[in-house]
């Protein structure tokens, strides 16, 4: 009997299987899907130097589930591995450093597949030519040339998004190479943000559901009054306000501050709570939510984006922009959002307003389908992914945009100077650029064992403005010091960064950098720059 | 793995399920032991040389003598009252302090999803975590009418379920969040009652997410914020490069859009009722009840407190404890501060059993609404 009932359980009414319950608390920020993405990611690191920020990467993405990941290094473990990487014991004393460290990072998951390798560099070159195809690389800084040629055209060849990470002494930096143009539908804004309630371009249902509430306004009854959605409140004496200006709505600051005092105005102040909680919610919603749709500059870079490859115009991503392009050219309008934030209403009330928003976002969204499937490579497209689209248009990201004329390292570093000397004016408020870390790093890259003369005098050949900085001689001062050695503290920020980036990019939710993270730690802080 | 060689580490929670996804000193087969002894055990086995002794239990089980054997002190609690705790039994150690000994740089980090903040303070010389207080208001609760008569959120009817429906039905002798079929209980009286709202959204997930206040957590954030908290130990304990305090004292991470790192100083409040030497002032309405005003300081995001107990000079307003003072001074609670006899200007005193200190406030009557 019990057995039968069990069986007649909907899945939903039971508890969470044991594996939502071990993810709980991620599957709150990217869900199922950006799990499943998760979980079918393979991952290569290319270890090198102390390696310690590639392993520190590799435990924060073990933990949440990757699916597969591969160590390739050739070192075998030394007593000073021992002090900076926590995946090595003494056990391992003699033992290659890649198989140590993933038998140690496959202890935090069973639920993931870890391999290694350790042959010499001309065995990465096999490793990149077998038919296993990796989701990301990431590789540690220094790197031999030929190896760091070997991984850039892998990169280029399978489109593989790639990681470059240095860390030494106090100071790190890591840089990702997106194979093209990496859009985000899914970017998660800050949830006051994303409500759109179309005040000012209300629809016949929405129009028609407030004026049947507000048409004997006066006579209601305190509770009715007291219980109108502030929705309703607005588009009410909206409706007013365009009788008295000839049709037009409140657009400026002034105009907006007289309609919000009209709207104050009419609260009731005679009922036994000497207010009305309904109005005060009107009154504080007009400066943020009395406003033209607009469509921000995020979308119009959607809109005008000139392809240059064609294999990237045909992604579905790249089929619904062009649709919701056309519904824009024909509706002057986005696709409704869909969504309503929580106001004082009945609940019948509310969850009637609430569907005409709802019904609306579903009609936009089968308009764009209806286009959608018009299109070449149209018909495979899902609604869901469409919906997502619309429901997220005023917050979708392109990354790695190319632009026809990128600024050269050269520009960077005197537009970096000059907004320094702007710092130097403005004070603690505006902190001084971190661009002098990341060339004296990338000096390392080529002669990891420098002298703070021979870093200075590198970083200056490359940029001649940078003689006699005062930063630039610390940070050449602190990387000598270091002579390659990496601070276990800053690798571990480091693979944290680095990881919650790989995560970005693998569910394609959330903003990933675009494209170059610097980080400080004396100072306990970032700078991100497009270089 | 900066080679700090004594350890202690206090936890009074055992490891959950949950645990396992950011936590790479827990295994599945931990799943139920002590956190701290766990944690210990396993950080001594793979780095030779540190001691690291656990206690499984309360930081307020331990007493300022327990306290001032540390040189600095590291916290990731879950908690603003636990974090508001230990900084005001630091402060009281630097102040009584003759030397600069006494002086324990607290550390302080926390994360919520892909965000996350790392502080330094060096108590009663740099802001402390009562000073910064109102940068983590409580949020706005949802009205009690919302929730019995005009739900309109799957949240509504989720704390419908936990508050209103378990109080009448009783299904268990005391609720357990954590044990499943408590949260089965509450879920399926939420959907009943969603259901008959037309209220869509109610999961299991949300249900235990709403009653248990459960913040995201993951791993990398973990590590960018544990890392920072370490680096500023090894840079305090080591002077090998300015740490966080006296100048920059907080670091904000956010990884929701791109990196954003805000480092800048907080600073010291001469007012802060921990580590200032000033009353602070209470804006109230003279008419309002005592009631009134003690509710009040469980929102207000400069004070809450949520058992206040309150005296002016010469008279006691209101006591939580003992019981013989509570049923005497629980008349006051319906006067109002004018009728209590209290002046425009006048210096209260506010304690709570959550807080070792006492909080010193100044009433400024509000003009008298017409």
């Amino acid at each position: 009997m019990t057995d039968i009932l069990a069986q007649q359980t909907p899945l939903s009414l039971l508890g969470p299987s044991d594996k939502e319950k071990k993810y709980d608390r991620q599957l709150r920020l990217w869900a199922a899907e950006g799990q499943a993405a998760l979980e079918s990611a393979n991952i290569l690191l290319i270890n090198s130097g102390p390696g310690t920020a590639g392993v520190e990467t590799l435990k924060n993405l073990v933990l949440p589930g990757i699916g597969k990941f591969t160590i390739a290094d050739s070192a075998t473990v030394q007593d000073e591995d021992l002090g900076v990487n926590f995946f090595l014991d003494e056990s391992c004393l003699g033992k290659p450093r890649a198989r140590c460290c993933t038998e140690l990072l496959l202890e935090l998951n069973p639920e993931v597949e870890g391999v290694w390798t350790s042959k010499d560099p001309a065995s990465l070159q096999e490793l990149l030519d077998s038919p296993e195809v990796f989701t990301m690389v990431m590789y540690s800084l220094p790197l031999h040339p030929g190896m760091l040629e070997a991984i850039e055209a892998y990169g280029r060849q399978h489109r593989t998004p790639l990681v470059a990470i240095h860390s030494v002494g106090f100071y790190s930096y890591f840089r990702i190479t997106l194979p093209g143009t990496f859009p985000i539908v899914d970017t998660h804004p800050d949830e006051t943000a994303t409500t759109d309630l179309r005040l000012l371009a209300p629809w016949p249902e929405l129009s028609q559901f407030a004026r049947e509430m507000t048409k004997d306004i006066d006579n209601l009854d305190h509770h009715d009054h007291g219980h109108i959605p502030m929705v309703v409140i607005l588009l009410h004496y909206l409706d007013i306000w365009k009788q008295q200006h000839d049709g037009a709505y409140p657009l400026s600051y002034s105009e907006k501050t007289a309609f919000r005092q009209m709207v104050a105005d009419a609260m009731r102040r005679d009922n036994p709570e000497g207010g009305e909680e309904n109005f005060e919610e009107a009154v504080a919603a007009v400066m943020k939510h009395v406003n033209l749709p607009q469509v921000p500059s995020s979308l119009t870079e959607v809109f005008e984006y000139d392809h240059k490859d064609e294999q990237q115009a045909k992604s579905s991503f790249w089929i619904i922009a062009e649709a919701m392009k056309q519904f824009y050219a024909e509706h002057q309008r986005l696709p409704v959002a869909g969504g309503l934030p929580d106001m004082k209403a009945e609940s019948s009330v509310y969850i009637k307003l609430q569907n005409i928003y709802k019904d609306k976002a579903r009609q936009d969204a089968n308009d764009v389908l209806a286009r959608v499937r018009k299109l070449p490579g149209g018909e495979n497209v899902d609604l869901v992914e469409v919906e997502l689209f619309c429901k997220n248009a005023r917050f979708i990201k392109l990354i790695n945009t190319r632009t026809e004329t990128p600024l050269s390292l050269e520009q960077i570093i005197e537009r970096e100077l000059s907004n320094d000397n702007t710092a130097a004016v403005v004070g603690p408020e505006m902190p001084f650029s971190l661009i002098p870390i990341y060339l004296a790093l990338s000096v390392l890259s080529h002669n990891p064992m420098a002298s703070a003369d021979e870093i200075t005098a590198a970083v200056c050949a490359m940029a001649p403005a940078l003689k006699g900085n005062e930063r630039l001689t610390q940070v050449a001062q602190e990387l000598s010091r270091a002579a390659g050695g990496e601070l276990h503290n800053i690798s571990a920020v480091t693979g944290g960064m680095v990881a919650q980036e790989v995560i970005k990019i693998i569910t394609k939710q959330y903003v990933p950098i675009d494209n170059t993270c610097i980080f400080d730690g004396v100072e306990s802080r970032c700078q991100v720059l497009r270089l | 793995m900066s080679k700090f060689k004594d350890i202690h580490v206090i936890d009074m929670d055992t490891i959950d399920i949950s645990n396992l996804n950011r936590q790479f000193l827990f295994r599945k087969s931990d799943v139920g032991k002590y956190k701290a002894e766990v944690a210990a055990k396993f950080v001594e086995q793979r780095v030779k040389g540190v001691k690291i002794t656990a206690h499984n239990k309360r930081i307020q089980d331990f007493d300022d003598e327990f306290y001032k054997q540390f040189q600095l002190v590291i916290c990731g609690l879950d908690s603003i009252e636990a974090r508001r705790w230990i900084n005001a039994m630091l402060v009281s150690i630097a102040e009584e302090s003759e030397d600069p000994d006494g002086v324990k740089p607290l550390i302080d980090g926390g994360t919520e999803g892909f965000k996350g903040q790392a502080r330094v303070i060096f108590p009663s010389f740099t802001s402390c975590i009562e000073c910064q207080l109102d940068m983590h208001a409580p949020r706005a609760a949802v009205p009690l009418c919302t929730i019995a008569s005009i739900p309109r959120q799957p949240e509504h009817c989720i704390e419908w379920a936990h508050v209103i429906a378990w109080e009448q039905e009783k299904p268990f002798p005391k609720l357990d969040k954590d044990d499943p079929e408590h949260v089965t209980w509450i879920y399926q009286k939420a959907l009943k009652r969603a259901e008959e709202f037309n209220i869509p959204g109610i999961t299991y997930s949300l249900t235990q997410g709403t009653i248990k206040n459960i913040i995201p957590a993951i791993a990398s954030t973990n590590a960018i914020i544990a890392a920072a908290c370490c680096n500023e130990a090894f840079k305090i304990a080591t002077t090998t490069a300015t740490c966080l305090g006296f100048e920059n004292n907080y670091m904000m991470y956010s990884g929701n859009d791109s990196i954003y790192t805000y480092t800048f100083k907080h600073e010291k409040k001469d007012d802060c009722p921990v580590c200032g030497r000033e009353a602070r002032p209470l804006e109230v309405d003279p008419n309002m009840a005592l009631q009134d005003l003690l509710d009040s300081l469980a929102v207000r995001p400069e004070a809450q407190l949520k058992k206040p107990s309150i005296r002016a000079e010469g008279k006691t307003l209101y006591m939580q404890v003992p019981q013989s003072l509570e049923q005497q001074t629980r008349p006051n609670l319906s006067k109002s501060l004018k009728d209590l006899g209290l002046e425009n200007g006048q210096e209260v005193v506010v304690t709570d059993p959550a807080f070792p200190l006492e909080f010193n406030f100044y009433l400024r009557f509000k003009a008298e609404s017409s």
